[in-house]
């Protein structure tokens, strides 16, 4: 009895769980795209907009007639660690039969992924992680690399800072997370400040589990510093902030790395500080607005970073098959390394560096607004002139090739 | 000064130690009379702080930190009685199955209807800031979370040592078998412990919303520190679990004077001594039934 309701059940879950892929396979003609992020852990708050973001690009781009008349197929899966991410990039390309790789936030994952794409010689989109090396030393020629690596975020954050006088002749504690991107995080942050005439007094590691930043806080205290500096990631910052606030120190407090998300989830009244951001949902401009009302529509919240990085992204894997006419890898890299300009919805277009394929673009400081100002709970930040200035060349706050030399 | 610096820690880590027991504690009770080690404990410490950042919506923060942890109580009834129940006798590796299981449920059951993106919530103004005592800074709130702690504490005390609820449970976790042949039922007594330890679990999801990030995978973040607790303390033991929660407490925050990379393997190396050194726990009671 039982058991012939369970064979009945489980034929139910099978049917369902393969049926699906068949409708999706069913399509014939459409462009398949390997689409990889952290859905879950501690970024997949991120990966969650990422989602969002790609998938309205998908929308209105397949709306629109598709890529040289083909619809696009996005397959958007969690990539979940290092190791998972580089098995299911095989897969993408092996078995569901993807013309190339789109995706990640976490640096030790597009890590692996970029190495997934060069054994199999097919294009990887590096779109969110923003780790130095994956552009200097561990670059290769078939990954292109769209969010700003640590060093401009660092310089934005960091020309700020110095414009306020909290750098030079400053004793600065700094606090990092114990991974990859921290760092690379670390150690562009630790060279600005150098050369900006501040010092570090206090220099610390934190596990990347870490959720209760108390002893950290007494140490900061017992150090004394004019300015704390963080190169936390993901929800850490978070959970860094809120605790901050908690403890009610003194010192002015800033930051390499915050995304809207995280600056979100800390709330009104917990966030201070000076951070760095490569895109923001109240910049003034047309594309910018136009996306921004498009969002707020179909999701219902403002777009955070990551969802706006992810839309654009596909929008330029877009333009370059339209323009080369082909999704093959090589023709791609060659129409990227022309330098080619996109628009990323900013004031001034964006280009493929040749020598490390980096997108050049603007990027933005930020503080908080005092408290009372904000229209709603995505309305506590505020957000300060683009970097570099009109006047400057984008590639001026770029990591130099004397400074993250990438050979291919 | 390095020495007053040095036991500023300890302090702080005591404090922190404290509110790791409230989680701490009831997977404990649960395991001591049950013999289930809750791995779905952090997914009720999770409903507890969504529950407290919905309830604050409408009712502000004190309401909040009451009805949440009632709610997730209640629904600690349900559990029990219609999942835990059916595994006491089992093999212990169904009930870690069942629970684990209920735990990814619950993370992605808690997704789907929040989002995976954090929410904000925050404490009321006048929690905000620190005090110093001498020359320790505390947080006004945690001071605030330990006195409530401290309360809990008591009547969990009071509880299992004073009254004949608490003399059911302690003989049952002994000798389920003689209490049966008492009379008693332990089952309605198993109802009851489990919705008092999560319950405690929620909170303390409660009390820790306003300074950590409110997030689907904060239940798995606190499962691991709970069952590392309980492990040093010892099964059985009331005083086993409390003395744990402050040495872990402690030690992570010598830790980190010194080695700061190195402050969340601290228990871990905690607790491969106290396993070397007195495998059944510091306080650990012999209990026949898990022999």
């Amino acid at each position: 009895m039982t058991s012939r309701r369970n064979v009945l059940k489980a034929g139910a879950a099978g049917a369902l769980a393969l049926g699906f892929p068949a409708i999706v396979r069913a399509q014939s003609g459409a462009i398949k795209i390997g689409h990889l992020t952290p859905l879950t852990g501690f970024l997949g708050a991120l990966g969650e907009y990422a989602v969002m973001g790609i998938k309205m690009a998908t929308e209105e781009i397949n709306a629109a007639g598709g890529v040289m008349g083909r619809q696009l197929d996005v397959m958007s899966e969690d990539s979940v660690n290092p190791a998972t991410a580089s098995i299911k990039a095989q897969r993408m390309l092996e078995r569901d039969g993807v013309e190339f790789l789109m995706g990640e936030i976490n640096s030790a994952s597009a890590q692996t992924i970029m190495q997934v794409a060069a054994r199999n010689k097919r294009l990887f989109l590096q779109i969110g992680a923003r780790s130095d090396v994956l552009r200097g030393k561990n670059c290769n020629r078939y990954t292109f690399h769209v969010d700003i690596p640590v060093t401009v975020m660092v310089n934005a954050a960091g020309q700020a800072l110095l414009r306020d006088g909290h750098i030079k002749g400053k004793r600065i504690f700094a606090l990092t997370s114990d991974y990859l991107f921290g760092h690379d995080l670390a150690k562009a942050a630790k060279a600005f400040i150098a050369a900006n005439g501040g010092t570090i007094v206090g220099d610390e590691l934190t596990a990347t589990d870490t959720t209760d930043f108390s002893p950290f806080l007494l140490k900061i205290r017992q150090a004394k510093p004019d300015l704390v500096a963080t190169n936390l990631g993901g929800n850490q910052v978070t959970n860094f902030v809120k605790q901050y606030a908690e403890f009610g120190l003194p010192y002015p407090i800033a930051g390499f790395n915050l995304n809207t998300a995280d600056a979100w989830a800390a709330g009104e009244g917990n966030l201070a500080g000076i951070w760095p951001t490569v895109w923001h949902h109240d910049l003034d401009t047309p594309g910018t607005k136009a996306f921004v009302a498009a969002f707020r529509q179909k999701y219902g919240k403002p777009p955070e970073n990551h969802a706006w990085i992810e839309y654009v992204s596909l929008k330029i894997m877009a333009q370059a098959m339209n323009a080369t006419k082909s999704v093959d890898t090589e023709k791609l890299i060659k129409y990227f390394e022309s330098q080619a300009e996109f628009d990323l919805l900013k004031a001034r277009k964006g280009y493929f560096r040749s020598w490390d394929h980096q997108l050049i673009q603007e990027a933005f400081p930020f503080t908080v607004k005092p408290k009372g100002q904000a229209k709603d709970k995505w309305d506590i930040l505020a957000f300060g002139a683009a970097v570099p200035a009109a006047n400057q060349p984008l590639e001026s706050i770029n990591p130099s090739k004397e400074l993250n030399a990438c050979s291919m | 000064m390095q020495f007053l610096f040095l036991l500023e820690q300890v302090v702080n880590g005591l404090v922190l130690g404290g509110y790791y027991l409230l989680i701490a504690l009831g997977l404990s009770l649960i395991f001591s009379v049950g013999g289930v080690v809750n791995l779905a404990h952090g997914a009720f410490y999770a409903l507890g702080a969504y529950g407290a950042v919905e309830i604050a919506k409408h009712l502000g923060f004190g309401p909040a930190v009451v009805l949440s942890p009632i709610a997730v109580a209640l629904l600690g009834i349900l559990f029990e009685r219609f999942l835990l129940r059916r595994f006491y006798t089992a093999d212990p590796i169904l009930s870690l199955l069942v629970t684990f299981g209920l735990a990814l449920v619950a993370e992605q059951a808690i997704r789907m209807i929040w989002g995976a993106a954090p929410l904000p919530f925050g404490m009321p103004q006048a929690f905000k800031g620190n005090v110093t005592l001498g020359e320790f800074l505390f947080s006004r709130y945690r001071l605030f979370l330990l006195a409530v702690v401290a309360l809990v504490l008591t009547g969990i005390w009071f509880l299992m040592h004073r009254t004949s609820f608490g003399r059911v449970v302690r003989a049952g976790i002994q000798r389920p078998d003689m209490v049966a042949a008492l009379g008693i039922r332990l089952q309605p007594y198993m109802t009851a412990i489990v919705m008092l330890g999560v319950g405690m679990a929620a909170l303390g999801g409660a009390l820790f919303a306003p300074i950590t990030n409110v997030h689907p995978a904060m239940g798995a973040e606190i499962i691991t520190v709970a069952f590392v607790v309980v492990v040093i303390g010892g099964l059985g033991s009331f005083w086993g679990v409390v003395l744990a929660a402050l040495l872990v407490g402690v030690v992570r925050g010598i830790t980190i004077h010194f080695v700061p990379a190195a402050g969340e393997a601290s228990m871990y190396i905690l607790m491969f001594l106290v396993l070397l050194l007195r495998p059944r726990g510091l306080l650990g009671e012999r209990i026949e039934k898990f022999e």
